[in-house]
This record gives structure tokens, C-alpha cells and sequence, in this order.
């Protein structure tokens, strides 16, 4: 490849100044080290918070985590990429199942199954996206609605006498982590919560890098995208393979939780839920746990209203819809360190501006 | 030695439309090449099929001896063709340098595990990246709105952003695509110089435009469009003489 530098210095570039418009005004490059307090502070509440819970209360914290985990699985297709995935249930239940059975029919650890979760969930991923990767938008998501549609009804029909029908599988094992048996709610508090702050710090890695910025291209206008050198269709895939990935171990965390899994836990209304919960969050990291918060969380502490949740649910994403529609948090824009870097003026800047 | 990029017999049909009919040039390596012609001649088509956003239905287009045709567009941007767009297409609610970063994608190695675990190497790609991206802003004189929403800027730096993001993937043919639509006076200026610079840098440039004082400014060569048929082809000189092609553009019978 011809890779010519460019021209420091090019006679006629007298004035430093961009060739037209008015001065921009350059906000600080120093958010991210603005965000470490915040996250220390989220960090410590999060590890001192079961201190001050009843054993219900952790129950649910433990739910909303693994809801924060598929929250952000989701992200990574919907809110990072804008693929209208609304079948993301099926992905869980890909590997909440694998986990069930290899478990209970192998005694495999449940934590070594994690990866053989994730990896059957992706591969599942990609073989139902190659052929549909290409379509847009409400096509997708017809089609995504279709595949947790076929896999729910798979399992109940027990599929090659695997899943056990409706009834679902029993007696999968508690994890165990370095001869800690893993069964109290407090404990899988922390295991479900720290998988989140890990989820969160690799995903923040992956969206500053070469490939979350391709996804945002492609969020933003897929043809640019491509014809400014980006693989669309295979970053989508991507993208879609790796939501699943971590779909399917939250799956086999969900398993290990439960020690029952039935179709109903994996039903289009969970992948409807998880779609609003990303809807809302905005397409950042903390807004994906955010939403997790409002969709699972909310429910739980209007209790007493619970006929009325669908409704206000409704009433809320519609008012959302109208108010912000780019959701409660969405991502703050990427800054790099360039302040070092500027000092060059441009060739064309000369008399005219 | 051969031309770096050669059309022979480029032909694209829309149903009973014949856009682009049996189209054959070829163009010299660092020359600024100009593609003129009508509304509705062919020329928008005629890139598309170069970038490949259409495959031709006749024809080969060979870039260094390479052909183009059946390659998808991020392929061919990797091959060194690299281009702007006619309707301004940013990633408008990305930074300025984002939207350069984005040029740069092509030339970058980071996959999927090394990008979130930040391997060594990664992260230095990274920083040389940022670098050439700063640089192809200030190249095109945006430098100061480095850390602006790309949608912020004003008509004429959005096409020069554009330029930016296309030279971030070291091209060796840049195609631009009416680059300056939308653009006044001064702007058009500077948009000249910029192209002069470009093609001094050593990159071939091939042009679509309408702006006849631009094209007769900066091109060497031009390549007249009408009806999907190439009329003419020359130095702006010889085409301002043409009969044929004053006869397109005026109406004469």
C-alpha cells in the first residue's frame, strides 16, 4: 500500500485556522477518569448492599443481576449495534439447557460449563443470523421473534428426549468456587454481581475499541459503514454471536441458581421485557443495568399494583418514546487523548478563509 | 505499465434502463480525473459500480491489474479505492474524530478478544490510529472540532470530514462524489487547494461534479457522460472545444 505521510508544512498555509465555521469549543478529554469515583462508589454500594437486605430483597437483587447480565448481552446486538434482536430468550435458553443437561446427565461442574454455554448459545446465534444478518430492521425482528417462538416450543415438545418436556429439567447442581459450595441467595448476591462489574469493564474495553466503534458505525448508517471499509454483515454477525455468548452463560448461571429450568422461564414475553430493558437504558453499559433495574426491579417494589404493571409499563416506554428517545443513558461519545497530537494546519487553509 | 484503474465495456442495466452502456477509460495513477456529464447521465452509477455497490452487469473494472467487479465495498476500500458520497453519509451523532477513526477501521488488525481484553499490540494500534486520524483532520482543517458531534458541523466540513475519513484509509484512488455540492465560493476555494494537496500526497483523485469552474480548475482529465454513454474524453481544454459535448450540455440540435 502506498502510505504517503502527510505534509507537514506546505507553503501557503499561513493561517492555522480550520478552513470555515466558527471555532468549536473542545470539551475536556478527562471524562473517564471523571467516571473512577462513580464507579468505586457503585462498586462499594454494591458489595456492602446485602448487608442491609432482608433475604427477599437479596432474591431479587440476585434476579435483577441476572437480568443485568442479559441486559447487557442484549446491549451489545441492539443497543451497540441497532440489530432488533427480539428473540434474545432463545440464546438464554440455549444455554441454561446445555448446562441442565450436561449436568445432570455428566456431572460437569456448572462453572466449567460456562464456556460450553456461552459457545453453544453463539454457535446457535450464528447458524439462525448468516441467512437473516442482511435483513433490516423489523424484518430482523420478525424473524428473531420466530426463533425464540420455535426454541420454546422445541422444549416443550422434548426434543430428541432432552429437555424433558414442559416439565423441564430438575436437580442441576449448585456451582462450587475453590470448595465453596454456592447455594445462599447472599452468595450467589456476589457471584451474579461480580459476573455484572466484569461483563461491564470488558464490554467498556470492546466499545472504545476498533470493533465497538464499527458497530456504532453500523448503528449509525450501515452503507457508510461499508463504504468507508467496514465488514457489515460480518461485524453484525459479531456482534449477534457474542450477545448470545453471554446469553448462554448468564443461561447456565440462571441454571446453577435455580436447579429447575422450564420453557417458561424463556418465553417472547422475557425477550420482549429484555428489548424494553435496552430500549430504555440507551445503548451504554449503565444504562443496560439501569434498565435492568426498571424492568426487573420496578415490579418488585410495586407489588401491591401488580395488576396494573402492564400498563404503566406501556404508559412509560410510551412517554419514553415521546420524551427521550434515545433512551435514559445513552453513550457519552469516545475521547481520546489528542491533545499531544494537534499542531499541524491544513494545506488548504491559505487566503481564502 | 499499465493504467491503475481500467473500465472496459462497463455496462449496468435498471430493468429497461441502461444507466451505465458499454463504458470504457481508463485513468493514469496520480492524476485527478473528472467524470462530468448531464443529470441523469451515469455518473453516481458509474461509481457505485466502481465501489461496488452495483455490480455490473457487462464489462471488467480492473484496479492495478486487480478486478473489482464481484467484491463487496469494505473490500474494495481495503483493495485502496476509497470514497465520499454524493448525500453527505457521516456518522452524525459520532465525534469528528470518530467519524476519522472510522476510515481508519480497514487498516486496523484488533480483533474481537484482543479488543476487550487490550492486548499490547492493540493498544498501540490504538494510540497510531488516534494519530492518523488527528493528523487527516488536520490535513483537512478540522482539527479543531476533533471532539464535536459530526452532525454539528456545516455542509462544507461535513464533505471535508468525509474526505478526512476516506484519506484515513490510505487510498490509493480517492473517488469523491460531487464534493462540491452544497458548498459556496470561499468553501469551493479551499476544496480545490484540498484536492491539489491530495493528489500531491501521491493519491489518484476521480471526480463526479458539476461545479464546470471546479472541474476545468482541477482536472487533467475528464470523461464525458450522457445517457449512460461516454461522449467524450480529454483534456478540460479539448472537452471545452467539443462539439459533442456542447451540444449535450446546451441543447444545441
Amino acid at each position: 500500500m502506498t502510505n504517503a505521510p502527510c505534509p507537514e508544512n506546505t507553503p501557503g498555509a499561513e493561517s492555522p485556522a480550520a478552513p470555515f465555521g466558527p471555532r468549536g469549543t473542545k470539551p475536556g478529554a478527562a471524562l473517564s477518569r471523571a467516571k473512577i469515583p462513580a464507579l468505586v462508589a457503585s462498586a462499594a454500594l454494591a458489595a456492602l448492599l446485602p448487608l442491609a437486605l432482608n433475604p427477599y430483597w437479596t432474591a431479587v437483587f440476585v434476579s435483577i443481576g441476572l437480568g443485568a447480565l442479559l441486559s447487557l448481552s442484549l446491549n451489545v446486538i441492539l443497543g451497540r449495534a441497532g440489530i432488533f434482536n427480539m428473540g434474545h430468550a432463545a440464546f438464554y435458553a440455549v444455554g441454561a439447557y446445555v448446562t441442565a443437561i450436561l449436568n445432570t446427565r455428566f456431572q460437569i461442574p456448572v462453572l466449567w460449563l460456562l464456556p460450553v454455554a456461552g459457545a453453544a448459545s453463539g454457535l446457535c446465534a450464528l447458524l439462525a443470523a448468516r441467512p437473516i444478518i442482511h435483513l433490516r430492521g423489523d424484518y430482523l425482528l420478525i424473524v428473531t421473534v420466530g426463533i425464540v417462538e420455535i426454541v420454546r416450543i422445541a422444549l416443550i415438545n422434548d426434543v430428541g428426549g432432552l429437555t424433558g418436556g414442559a416439565n423441564g429439567i430438575f436437580g442441576i447442581a449448585r456451582p462450587e468456587i475453590f470448595g465453596i459450595r454456592i447455594r445462599r441467595d447472599i452468595q450467589f448476591y456476589y457471584l451474579i454481581w461480580g459476573a455484572v462489574a466484569l461483563t461491564v469493564a470488558l464490554f467498556s474495553r470492546l466499545d472504545r475499541s476498533r470493533v465497538g466503534r464499527a458497530l456504532s458505525c453500523i448503528k449509525e448508517d450501515d452503507t457508510a459503514a461499508e463504504g468507508c471499509g467496514i465488514d457489515v454483515a460480518g461485524y453484525k454477525l459479531l456482534a449477534f454471536g457474542l450477545g448470545a455468548f453471554w446469553a448462554g452463560m448468564t443461561g447456565a448461571l440462571f441454571a446453577a441458581k435455580m436447579t429447575i429450568i422450564s420453557p417458561g422461564s424463556f418465553t417472547f414475553w422475557d425477550s420482549v421485557l429484555l428489548f424494553a430493558a435496552v430500549t430504555l437504558g440507551g445503548g451504554s453499559q449503565a444504562g443496560a443495568v439501569l434498565g435492568a433495574f426498571l424492568v426487573f426491579g420496578l415490579p418488585e417494589i410495586f407489588r401491591d399494583f401488580a395488576s396494573a404493571r402492564m400498563l404503566v409499563f406501556g404508559l412509560a416506554l410510551m412517554a419514553m418514546m415521546v420524551v427521550r428517545p434515545q433512551g435514559l443513558l445513552p453513550p457519552a461519545p469516545r475521547r481520546y487523548g489528542t491533545r499531544f497530537l494537534t499542531r499541524g494546519e491544513s494545506p488548504a487553509a491559505g487566503e481564502g478563509t | 505499465m499499465n493504467p491503475m484503474l481500467r473500465l472496459t465495456n462497463v455496462t449496468k442495466r435498471f430493468g429497461g434502463l441502461i444507466a451505465v452502456n458499454d463504458v470504457s477509460f481508463s485513468a493514469d495513477e496520480g492524476c485527478i480525473t473528472g467524470i462530468i456529464g448531464p443529470n441523469g447521465a451515469g455518473k453516481t452509477t458509474l461509481f457505485n459500480l466502481l465501489t461496488g455497490n452495483y455490480a455490473p452487469d457487462d464489462g471488467d473494472i480492473l484496479f492495478r491489474d486487480v478486478s473489482l467487479v464481484g467484491r463487496k465495498p469494505h473490500e474494495i476500500v481495503a483493495l485502496g479505492v476509497a470514497r465520499t458520497f454524493q448525500s453527505i453519509r457521516l456518522f452524525s451523532s459520532l465525534s469528528v474524530l470518530e467519524n476519522a477513526l472510522a476510515g481508519r477501521h480497514c487498516r486496523m488488525h484488533a480483533g474481537l478478544l484482543a479488543s476487550m481484553f487490550g492486548s499490547a499490540a492493540q493498544r498501540r494500534e490504538e494510540r497510531a490510529a488516534v494519530e492518523r486520524a488527528v493528523r487527516e483532520l488536520e490535513f483537512t482543517g478540522l482539527a479543531e472540532f476533533l471532539n464535536d458531534k459530526a452532525g454539528s458541523l456545516s455542509y462544507g466540513n461535513r464533505r471535508l470530514l468525509e474526505i478526512a475519513r476516506a484519506l484515513a484509509s490510505d487510498p490509493i484512488l480517492i473517488a469523491l462524489d460531487e464534493p462540491a455540492g452544497s458548498m459556496n465560493q470561499p468553501e469551493t476555494e479551499v476544496l480545490v487547494r484540498l484536492i491539489r494537496a491530495v493528489r500531491d500526497r501521491g493519491i489518484s483523485v476521480m471526480l463526479i461534479e458539476h461545479d464546470m469552474g471546479l472541474v476545468m480548475q482541477v482536472c487533467e482529465k475528464l470523461i464525458v457522460l450522457e445517457y449512460g454513454i461516454k461522449i467524450a474524453e480529454g483534456s478540460p481544454t479539448e472537452i471545452r472545444d467539443n462539439p459533442r459535448v456542447i451540444e449535450a450540455y446546451l441543447g444545441q440540435d
